[in-house]
């Protein structure tokens, strides 16, 4: 195995994991084979397969070696990955479409002046792009509830700043590499800190514990700053939901 | 009044653990649970309940409580001195306690995470269908003196029972497979990472251990640059300066930085027990030996309930040996009742 092999590449992960990856790098069809492939892997229920997961670019399947042999899961996996194109598949379904009140800028989001010069853009650009462009989960991961999203307009490929954010609150709206992520909770970070939200990204006492899932899409508003109050006091964050097709 | 215990005084790394939340790392939520998952199985077949019973682990500090209520207790992971009221017991045992005895747990003079079983259970409120708790995910928090911690309904069983404790304790060779990333580094480089011994660092928490090697750091070609992908416990990561960690039951769910190697789940436990300064090496494995090895642990933990034996005492280790009826039947003094 090489980091140049040809993808869709299937690898062992311990004793008990099973990894397809898409891709060594992100690209949009990679995360959307990726998102594909594990509603596919869900729904086909091999026995002995405790958890699927996907990954920017990669599907993990959890297992039991007591139960499921690797050799003949990764065969399994194999067919399914041949049966399709998946790089070109449709999203699966069950998505939904969030639109979330987002306060950009000035205390709410210090970094949006450096984001944009960095991006080429004004201030005020940069957040007409940004509040106007619908981005897809492409993962939950890293901690509970956090959502790395995307893509965004190319110019939004900005690296991350060499050093590091001390403490960006909960709800912060953080831009780099044509992705936002969306902390759950207070965190150093190396990403630029543009705007905030009030959304409730993991609530561990109610079900689901989690609000967005991996594939679901996401707009991000700009609200006045004077909004800001009436967010942190909706359950929701002043977020409403929809159906995708 | 419901039997509880008192946390009277304790260190930093004090918390509630069971077997942790398995299923919901596409909520980006790590399994977490006790780092010694076999010393959480030993006290709970000490202790005549199910294998997943939660109970308290102990960081390298020990910790002292206050029954409230009669209960049993045992003491399994790390050695550390265990005294209620004053009088020395022995680990691995499943001892009763009277209503309103002090139990303290000294140090650990050998591993690094102790764990006190308590039967019936520390009783918290469940979250996620799991009672450990998991502070990078932000569920529950390290106990303080001054917690007051319940207990489920006694159990009943037999007490003066032990287990004999695998030797774990002080480092180590782990087993590890390759993963799907360790062709991002050189050939060479897995040969010297499985030549090099290696010193549990201080820093370390239920999220990693650093390893630091004896040699010269570990590098991959592809640098810093590798996508974000899935991060399982037991993965050996490499970070920026070369030094390896091995990701724990709390790690995150996905991350950027290379591994060169992922240590078998039944080699967790003595990962956990090394505490800092414990020499470590890496062994790579095939995946047919991991998934014997896997089988074997399996097969051992399932057979600790037989494996608790009645304690054979002499009499001169018995603190309360007037309390004993010695001249009585068949009753020689050296038996258990």
């Amino acid at each position: 195995m090489t980091i140049t092999a040809q993808f869709p590449q299937i690898s062992h992960a311990g004793v008990n994991g099973l990894v397809v990856r898409f891709g060594d790098r992100l690209s949009d069809p990679a995360n959307r084979a990726a998102l594909a492939f594990r509603a596919a892997a869900e729904a086909a229920a091999w026995p002995g397969v405790e958890e699927t997961v996907s990954t920017l670019a990669s599907v993990y399947l959890r297992f039991d070696p007591v139960v499921a042999a690797y050799a003949a899961l990764s065969a399994q996996v194999g067919r399914l990955l041949d049966a399709e194109d998946w790089y070109a598949a449709p999203l699966p379904h069950g998505r939904r479409l969030w639109r979330v009140p987002t306060v950009y800028g000035g205390s709410h989001g210090p970094q949006l002046e450096e984001a944009a010069a960095e991006a080429g853009l004004s201030a005020e650009a940069a957040v007409a792009m940004l509040s106007t462009s619908q981005v897809r989960v492409q993962t939950i991961g890293f901690a509970p509830g956090l959502p790395y999203l995307g893509p965004l307009p190319e110019v939004w490929d900005i690296p991350r700043q060499t050093g590091l954010t001390a403490r960006v609150p909960a709800g912060a709206l953080l831009v780099a590499i044509r992705q936002f992520v969306l902390f759950p909770v207070p965190t150093p970070t190396g990403w630029r800190h543009i705007a905030m939200t009030a959304l409730p990204l993991f609530r561990p006492d109610q079900t689901p514990c989690v609000l967005l899932r991996a594939g679901d899409e996401v707009l991000f508003p700009s609200v006045p700053a004077a909004d800001w109050p009436d967010l942190q006091a909706d359950p929701q964050g002043g977020a409403t939901c929809e159906a995708l097709a | 009044m419901s039997r509880a215990l008192h946390v009277l005084a304790c260190g930093p790394g004090l918390t509630v653990q069971d077997g942790g939340r398995p299923g919901r790392m596409a909520e980006g939520l790590s399994q977490g649970g006790a780092l010694d998952r076999l010393a959480l199985a030993e006290g709970a077949a000490l202790l005549n309940q199910p294998p997943r019973t939660a109970a308290l682990e102990m960081m390298l500090a020990g910790a002292s409580f206050r029954a409230q209520g009669a209960l049993r207790l045992a003491v399994t992971g790390a050695t550390m001195t265990l005294t209620v009221d004053g009088v020395t017991l022995p680990g691995y045992t499943a001892h009763a306690v009277p209503d309103g005895a002090t139990i303290v747990l000294g140090p650990a003079r050998a591993g690094c995470a102790g764990y006190l079983h308590v039967d019936g259970g520390i009783d918290t409120a469940p979250l996620l269908g799991s009672r450990s708790v998991h502070t990078a995910a932000g569920l529950g928090a390290a106990l303080a003196p001054g917690d007051v911690l319940p207990l489920g309904p006694a159990v009943p069983g037999p007490v003066d029972v032990m287990l004999r404790p695998d030797n774990r304790l002080g480092g180590g060779t782990l087993r590890v497979l390759p993963t799907y990333q360790s062709a991002l580094f050189p050939a060479e480089e897995h040969e010297r990472f499985a030549q090099t011994d290696f010193q549990r660092d201080p820093r370390g928490n239920r999220q990693g251990l650093r390893m630091t090697p004896s040699g010269a750091g570990f590098g991959s070609a592809a640098g810093l640059t590798v996508l974000s992908d899935v991060i399982v416990p037991g993965d050996v990561q490499v970070t920026g300066d070369g030094a390896p960690y091995v990701l724990m039951a709390d790690c995150q769910t996905t991350g950027g930085y290379p591994r060169i190697a992922t240590v078998l789940p039944c080699d967790m436990p003595r990962a956990a027990q090394a505490a800092p300064g414990a020499t470590l090496r890496f062994a790579f494995v095939t995946l047919e030996q991991a998934v014997a090895a896997e089988l074997a642990f399996r097969r051992h933990m399932a057979s600790l309930p037989r494996q608790v034996t009645p304690r054979l005492r002499a009499p001169h280790d018995i603190a309360d040996l007037l309390g004993y009826q010695l001249i009585s039947g068949a009753v020689t003094g050296f038996e258990e009742t």
